[in-house]
């Protein structure tokens, strides 16, 4: 009589015991390791070029970074960021790489944008849509794109009124001079490449040094 | 200490959890994709075993043997077992989110290893004292870890590896780790 009743007793308070130290070691281990938001989101918005461009189809870099997150969005959607981004993303969360979906993005090299500035009226609407303040100017004065700050969004060109701003590739300097690409099989027709090099802002001499290969080779320079 | 030298060559070679026991095969199949998340999987797996089996010695032979109440062995290593789990579930989660991103499921399933309680209820059954059960524990997740790794750098290759149709995936997984373990089955007999 008295021995199973002893049993049983100490069964239920040793149980209760664990369970209650158990419980007791979570709850401080829930305090202690408290995650604030989610950590990846933060991890990724970081390595995003913070644009807030949108081409992503997110409103934003931190929804985008969020998105990724949860495994909702592919690693390569953000433009400006470009390949290198796209490569940090997919190590932070450990999903497969994949190629950049916008061609354009992969192949050009980087682009900022140009104000013409014979033809700028000072309206301020490429300064309001700027999203990372590279637009110097003020209202009836030319404004400016600062270079080293444009991310290349391609964002103030649509709202200019008198059409003033276009994308350019870097001028060439010591810094980002690379040797021409070899150029075996001509893919893009002749008058495009002598059109662009005449576009591009290029230093005379480099433009004769790096498109030596290319205008030689087309009839019409 | 030549004693516990061979507890561990016992549990991860000759008598490995995975390929002679066919413990904890869930996660073995599960979490072998990529070799990071299989070795985070396995170290994760061999801090919870190493402290569920010390914990579950502590309770079973501090207050279980003195109330005559063995046959609550399994309930109470189970309680155990999944409060290690939470704790480093929490753990992991805070210092290493992509790896918790990456474990996903298969982290609280760890409560459900069968490897882990296995661990448990073979130290019950084989009578060991507090260090050899550390040790036992501590053997076998590092024969878990080391399966999973060679396992997960074996399934990349194959990922890249011109397989027939019929065999892609599952069925050339499952064909390899039967390999795998009639390649440990050659330690057989080293060690008990």
């Amino acid at each position: 009589m008295e021995g199973w009743f002893i049993s049983i007793t100490a069964a239920i308070l040793i149980f209760v015991g664990l369970a209650l130290i158990f419980g007791l070691l979570l709850g401080y281990a829930a305090v202690r390791f408290k995650v604030d938001g989610n950590p990846l989101a933060e991890q990724i918005d970081k390595v995003l070029p913070q644009t807030q461009c949108g081409q992503c189809t997110y409103p934003g870099c931190k929804p985008y970074a969020e998105a990724v997150a949860k495994g909702e969005a592919e690693v390569n959607l953000c433009i400006p960021g470009g390949t290198d981004t796209m490569i940090l993303i997919s190590e932070i969360t450990g999903l497969e790489p994949k190629e950049m979906e916008a061609n354009e993005a992969e192949h050009k090299p980087k682009e900022t944008a140009f104000i013409d500035e014979d033809v700028c009226i000072g309206c301020v609407l490429c300064i309001k849509a700027c999203p990372v303040d590279a637009i110097l100017g003020a209202t009836k004065l030319m404004h400016t794109v600062i270079q080293s700050e444009c991310t290349g969004c391609d964002k103030c060109a649509p709202v200019c009124p008198v059409d003033c701003i276009d994308m350019r590739p870097p001028s060439i300097s010591i810094e980002n001079w690379q040797w021409p690409e070899p150029n075996i099989i001509p893919t893009v027709p002749s008058e495009k490449i002598s059109e662009s090099t005449i576009n591009s802002n290029l230093n005379s001499n480099d433009t004769d040094l790096i498109y030596n290969e290319k205008t030689t080779e087309g009839d019409s320079k | 200490m030549q004693e516990y030298v061979l507890i561990l060559i016992s549990t991860v070679l000759v008598n490995n959890f995975v390929l002679v026991k066919f413990l904890g095969l869930c996660p073995f199949m599960g979490v072998s994709k990529k070799t990071d998340a299989a070795l985070g999987m396995g170290l994760a797996t061999t801090f919870v075993l190493t402290l569920s089996s010390v914990l579950s010695y502590i309770i079973y032979s501090y207050l279980l043997q003195p109330f005559g109440l063995e046959y609550l062995q399994t309930i109470a290593f189970i309680l155990a077992i999944a409060a290690v789990v939470g704790f480093t579930e929490m753990a992991i989660h805070k210092t290493s989110p992509a790896l918790y991103q990456v474990l996903g499921i298969y982290l609280p399933l760890i409560t459900t290893n069968c490897a882990v309680l296995g661990v448990a209820l073979l130290n019950v059954t084989e009578n060991n004292n507090f260090l050899e059960s550390a040790f036992f524990g501590f053997g076998a997740a590092v024969g878990f870890t080391l399966v999973m790794v060679l396992f997960a750098s074996l399934r990349e290759r194959i990922d890249a590896s011109d397989v027939p149709t019929p065999f892609k995936g599952a069925p050339i997984a499952l064909i390899t780790a039967g390999l795998m373990s009639m390649a440990f089955m050659g330690f057989g007999g080293m060690v008990h």
